[in-house]
């Protein structure tokens, strides 16, 4: 019985979606509180409904209730506890649900964390999320629902869960990946909820800021682990891919990245309304798109989903609902009038915009690249995939452009900058990284690299001005220790996150400019040397793990005859499904990876082995920490504090006869708060 | 004017949907083969009875589906009883026992049937590397001038006969 309680409590959760969506929405036309006030409740209805269908699916995991056909499907009673638990979200309907129970988490936090926000937009903003609530949950019980069964014949055993996906990559890599995505749809709600009201002041901007930059560190460590997962399992050896999927990822990552840029300009100056309101809407549309490229199988790729056409009808449906009407919405109703105080070239406004136009171009250009195939199949040229070169060419030079921009603006004020007063502080950073860029690929072995040199140098670059900023911003406080104190959170969060940008900016290109491969064919016994480094393989012995088989190679890594390390990378066959697998040996280093995988066996002694030397690309990985530590961060800033602080004393106000506070004083809240960035 | 040019991104997004759709309609599943249109290729590997060497000449004259099977594989012994139904309608199958012991195989076929003409035994999956096998079971459709015209991975089964095979093979 116990799915069929899954499904009842999906049902129930719909129905509650659906009064969400619908009542408080009504509510604010009529101006009953009480319709209003019931988003909040619907909301944590919603979640716990959705909770216990997921709760009971990971039930019928745990317990091998192989009568259900997704758990039939999706693992079998030799799958150690903690994959049967990730195997919940290991196929499409259970990650589907997974989807949906984030989203309805992101639902019940804002339903939580708004009690200083106007009803009547807490109502909006909860609506617009339940009208999402209502399309995935319309999708799960339409199309994908996991709780169906396999009645009469219930199998005995299940079939095994992809080895790929027997991973600790796996069990955490979806779930922070769809916070991410399902983040977005937080700000989406709050920019729909304005252009319903009206209300287009930089209340809005303000508001969702926090729950952006949350969705936008979740999903900054969602791809880092994604692309984590694809080194060390995948057994290529390659980090990222541009394959259609990770696009899918990387896409709302990109325009979530200029959506927090142009929220800090709307809020502190109220401008590029428009800009931000569309960004708000890009970022999630391209979540929804995302969704529908991996889940209708319209693009092939390493993570594609079991298909089904009337799935892909469905999202597409849907995807044009939402994206169509909140693009009428936008056209309709955004401001044409000019919000904008003035503002010059030469100001932090100007080179954010310039930056948030960049990733939007190279947003589309990744779009371009991954609809490719789709679109010359459509004009009757077959599919014929970009690939690897096309997106490389544009992306590093995009990047680069970016980079450069960055570094200056930071230090930029709001409005105007007068140039003479930043400019000893440029001084330095562009010497020391120039000097850096044309220095080191000089010193590193072998021929001398343009193109390290254009990277070391654009992220010394980066880095540089960022922690000159930073000097420069206590330099008049009377100690560094004081100095530092004063700034504000998200000030620093700004620092970590453009520092750990440029970390892997320079991990990827130094990466990708200096990693040594080769296949070679080794005799037991036998080495070689690649890039000063001596790789023997001692020996390959049979194995045997709880589910597979495995050859296990022992390979000696020395370096001037001193043993750097024993690597034993493993090749197994999986007893159920016979999928084989690479486990590649990794020696994980700061400023360097050897990175061993196990090929086929060629005869009685002779193996196929993989060599990668690969220089810096744990910097990849730590960047990606650092943004989203940066961002995290910036929400800590007692800017928001402060305005819920503000908030509570006009409440007070609001309801005493006599203003408790003087105006003035709200004013200087106002101010502090202006001088605050 | 201003206010059309806001209506931009609803045109370029209106302008993309058409596109999505087209790419619905074609059969996702369809992995083209780099070998479909192309000849099988060489075999030189023992039989699974017998022990006598299998060349490629000796598998033509007539089309058949080579099915890619082993012993360790859950999902063949969901497909065997088709095959057997197949088997019985008179349609040549040939087996190729991929990465399997002889032992196991021949206790399979004695408790489960033979459905094949004949087993090609590839105990290193040298053969299946040539043929690009992701795993078992996958079905070969090949006509009798030894030409692979589909490829199918995943268990054979009635609905993937009738809607994707017969088709095909009946023409051969």
């Amino acid at each position: 019985m116990m799915p069929e309680y899954g499904q009842l409590a999906l049902i129930i959760a719909l129905l509650l979606a659906l009064c969400l969506s619908i009542v408080p929405l009504v509510g604010t036309y009529n101006g009953k509180v009480v319709w209003m006030s019931a988003s909040r409740s619907l909301s944590v209805g919603l979640f716990v409904f959705v909770a216990i269908a997921f709760a009971v699916l990971t039930w019928s995991f745990y317990v091998d209730d192989f009568s259900v056909k997704y758990v039939a499907n999706h693992s079998n009673t030799l799958l150690p506890v903690r994959y049967k638990i990730s195997a919940v979200w290991g196929g499409h309907e259970g990650s589907l649900l997974l989807w949906v129970l984030i989203l309805a988490g992101w639902n019940m936090a804002v339903s939580i964390f708004s009690k200083n926000l106007p009803l009547d937009m807490v109502a909006r903003v909860l609506a617009v999320l339940g009208m999402i609530s209502v399309g995935f949950l319309l999708f799960t019980l339409l199309t994908s629902n996991p709780f169906d069964r396999v009645l009469p014949n219930v199998p005995v055993e299940g079939s095994d869960l992809n080895p790929l996906l027997q991973d600790f990559g796996l069990i955490i890599h979806p779930p922070m990946l769809y916070m991410g995505y399902v983040g977005f749809s937080v700000v989406f709600a709050f920019a729909i909820a304005a252009l319903l009201s009206g209300r287009l002041d930089s209340a809005w901007a303000r508001w969702s800021r926090p729950w952006t930059n949350l969705a936008w560190a979740f999903l900054t460590i969602g791809i880092a682990l994604g692309s984590w997962w694809a080194y060390y399992e995948l057994g290529w050896g390659g980090w990222w891919f541009w394959d259609p999927v990770e696009n899918a990822s990387f896409m709302p990552w990109l325009a979530g990245t200029a959506l927090i840029h142009t929220l800090a300009i709307t809020e502190k100056r109220g401008a590029f309304k428009n800009w931000t309101l569309f960004l708000a809407i890009l970022t999630f549309s391209l979540s929804l798109l995302g969704t529908f490229l991996v889940r209708s199988g319209v693009l092939t790729s390493v993570h594609a989903f079991a298909t089904d056409p009337e799935r892909g009808v469905f999202i597409l449906g849907f995807l044009l609902l939402v994206v169509g009407s909140s693009l009428v919405l936008f056209a309709m109703r955004a401001p044409v009038v000019k919000s904008v105080s003035g503002f010059q070239l030469l100001s932090r406004e100007a080179f954010m915009l310039v930056n948030t136009i960049v990733l939007t171009i190279t947003v589309s250009f990744v779009l371009l690249g991954t609809l490719y195939p789709l679109l010359t199949e459509a004009v009757g040229a077959g599919k014929i995939s970009v690939g690897e070169p096309y997106f490389n060419f544009f992306f590093v030079k995009f990047m680069a452009l970016l980079a450069l921009i960055m570094g200056i603006g930071a230090m930029l004020n709001w409005k105007k900058t007068d140039f003479s007063k930043i400019r000893k502080w440029q001084i330095v950073p562009l010497v020391l990284s120039l000097w850096l860029g044309t220095f080191i690929p000089g010193v590193i072995d072998g021929p001398y690299s343009v193109a390290a040199a254009i990277t070391i140098s654009l992220g010394s670059w980066v880095i540089l001005l960022t922690l000159a900023d930073v000097r420069r911003k206590v330099h008049h406080a009377p100690s560094l220790g004081v100095g530092l104190t004063r700034l504000s959170a998200s000030y620093y969060g700004m620092v970590l996150a453009h520092i750990g940008f440029a970390v892997a900016l320079l991990g990827a290109s130094l990466n990708t400019i200096y990693s040594v491969q080769r296949d070679v064919r080794l005799t037991v016994g036998n080495s070689v040397t690649i890039a000063n480094m001596n790789y023997e393989l001692a020996d390959v012995r049979r194995e045997r793990g709880p589910n597979y088989d495995a050859n296990v190679g022992e390979i000696v890594v020395r370096k001037n005859g001193d043993i750097v390390s024993r690597l034993e990378p493993e090749k197994r066959s999986y007893f159920s499904g016979g999928n084989v697998m690479t486990e590649a040996a990794i020696d994980a280093g700061f400023w360097r990876d050897v990175y061993v995988a196990l090929g086929n066996q060629l005869n009685n002694t002779d193996w196929e082995v993989r060599i990668h030397y690969k220089p810096v690309v744990r910097w990849i990985w730590l960047g990606a920490i650092f943004m989203a530590l940066g961002g995290t961060i910036a929400i800590a800033d007692k800017r928001y504090k402060l305005l819920r602080e503000k908030h509570r004393r006009q409440v007070e106000e609001r309801d005493s006869p006599t203003p408790a506070i003087p105006r003035a004083e709200l004013l200087t809240v106002d101010r502090q708060q202006a001088g605050e960035s | 004017m201003k206010r059309l040019k806001l209506f931009v991104p609803l045109i370029i997004f209106l302008l993309l949907v058409p596109f999505l759709f087209v790419a619905l309609g074609k059969d996702p599943s369809h992995l083209p083969s780099a070998l479909v249109g192309k000849p099988l290729p060489e075999v030189n590997l023992p039989a699974l009875s017998g022990g006598k060497i299998i060349e490629r000449s000796g598998l033509l004259g007539q089309p058949f589906l080579l099915n890619v099977w082993a012993t360790w594989c859950p999902t063949c012994i969901n497909e065997h009883p088709y095959l057997m139904q197949l088997a019985e309608r008179g349609i040549k199958i040939v087996g190729l026992n991929y990465k399997d012991e002889d032992a196991k195989a021949h206790e399979w076929l004695r408790r489960l049937g033979n459905p094949y003409q004949l087993n090609i035994v590839d105990a290193d999956g040298r053969m299946g590397l040539n043929l690009g096998v992701y795993g078992a079971p996958e079905t070969f459709v090949v006509d009798k001038d030894g030409i692979i015209r589909y490829r199918h991975a995943g268990d054979l089964n009635q609905r993937v006969w009738e809607t994707k095979i017969a088709p095909i093979f009946s023409t051969l």
